[in-house]
């Protein structure tokens, strides 16, 4: 292809993409409205709270966090989140012997029904390699300790099936209700590399929010 | 396919880099090139392994040193050609008539 030639200019992927993307238009194959359709589906309405709502409501009812440890696809969808990559879902259950990670080792896959698109990271080499064989290490690199006695499990997600952690519920976060206990979810505590929120610094922050 | 993206256990690649405050797409090529993979199995183009086997023979020293969403592009245009809906001639022409746009 021309853009590899060594002897013209180097083509800018913006260039490429444009004249991909004006050629299928111009035969009729993309529909210009469906593009902006679908970025925007994933910019605004698929993201990280999907799966936060998945986490909180395990926590508030046992019977619900047993259907979803049992079968994640059925569970999940219960609460409306389905399709493209997140078809076949596994939840992995954090305890206090058991900590779970999540990555793909072989590119990117990750569960956008519930998080949304992977943050660049998560698709990097560094990441990809790195955390398979010294899970302990990237973990601290994103400040996450994890105690020696505690095991962690890396769980190396596929085309097929994809995985979602689900994180321990903190202390101090008693008798919340479900929308509550959502705002304590982050996305790097439901791929493994991070902890939920303190439910005390988020009650200081939220009063302080609303205080002012 | 043992190839550069099989990357589980690989040595050297160094510290991970974290951006916190990222967007969904940080360009606007990342979206038209997001869409048009995203959509084309839809009209019948290729499936998703098709797209991922276009990527994963992406030259290896390439396919480190290039951002994720070019990965797609090069699975993209591979296909594409490949399969006949865009001729290398087609592409070529319009790659230099939207550079020679730019240009003025």
């Amino acid at each position: 292809m021309s853009h590899h030639s060594r002897t013209k200019p180097p083509v800018t992927p913006a260039l490429r993409a444009k004249a991909i993307e004006t050629l299928l238009v111009e035969k009729g194959i993309l529909d210009p409205g469906a593009i902006d359709e679908i970025v925007q589906l994933f910019e605004t309405k698929i993201g990280p709270r999907n799966g936060a709502k998945v986490v909180a409501k395990a926590w508030a009812d046992p019977n619900y966090k047993a259907r979803l440890l049992r079968d994640g696809t059925a569970a999940i969808a219960e609460l409306g989140f389905s399709g493209i990559q997140g078809e076949d879902m596994v939840v992995v259950e954090n305890t206090p012997t058991v900590h779970n990670v999540t990555v793909c080792t072989l590119c990117s896959c990750y569960p956008w029904p519930v998080l949304g698109l992977p943050p660049t990271w998560y698709k990097s080499a560094p990441y990809r390699s790195r955390v398979v064989i010294e899970p302990r290490k990237v973990l601290e690199e994103f400040g996450l300790r994890i105690p020696a006695e505690v095991e962690i499990r890396v769980w190396d997600t596929n085309s097929e099936l994809r995985y979602l952690v689900l994180p321990m519920r903190p202390e101090g976060s008693e008798g919340w209700a479900e929308e509550e206990l959502a705002d304590l979810v982050t996305r790097d505590s439901m791929i493994g590399t991070g902890l939920v929120l303190n439910p005390a610094t988020l009650s200081w922050s939220q009063s302080k929010g609303t205080a002012s | 396919m043992n190839s550069i993206h099989d990357m589980g256990g690989m040595h050297g690649h160094g510290p991970i880099v974290r951006d916190e405050s990222e967007a969904v797409f940080h360009e606007a090529w990342e979206r038209s090139v997001f869409a048009t993979m995203m959509l084309a199995p839809g009209y019948g183009l290729w499936n998703a392994d098709e797209s991922r086997y276009g990527m994963e023979r992406m030259p290896p020293g390439e396919y480190l040193e290039t951002p994720y969403y070019v990965h797609w592009l090069h699975s993209i245009e591979l296909m594409l050609l490949e399969k006949g809906i865009i001729t290398v001639e087609e592409l070529t022409a319009r790659i230099q008539a939207l550079s020679a746009e730019e240009a003025d």
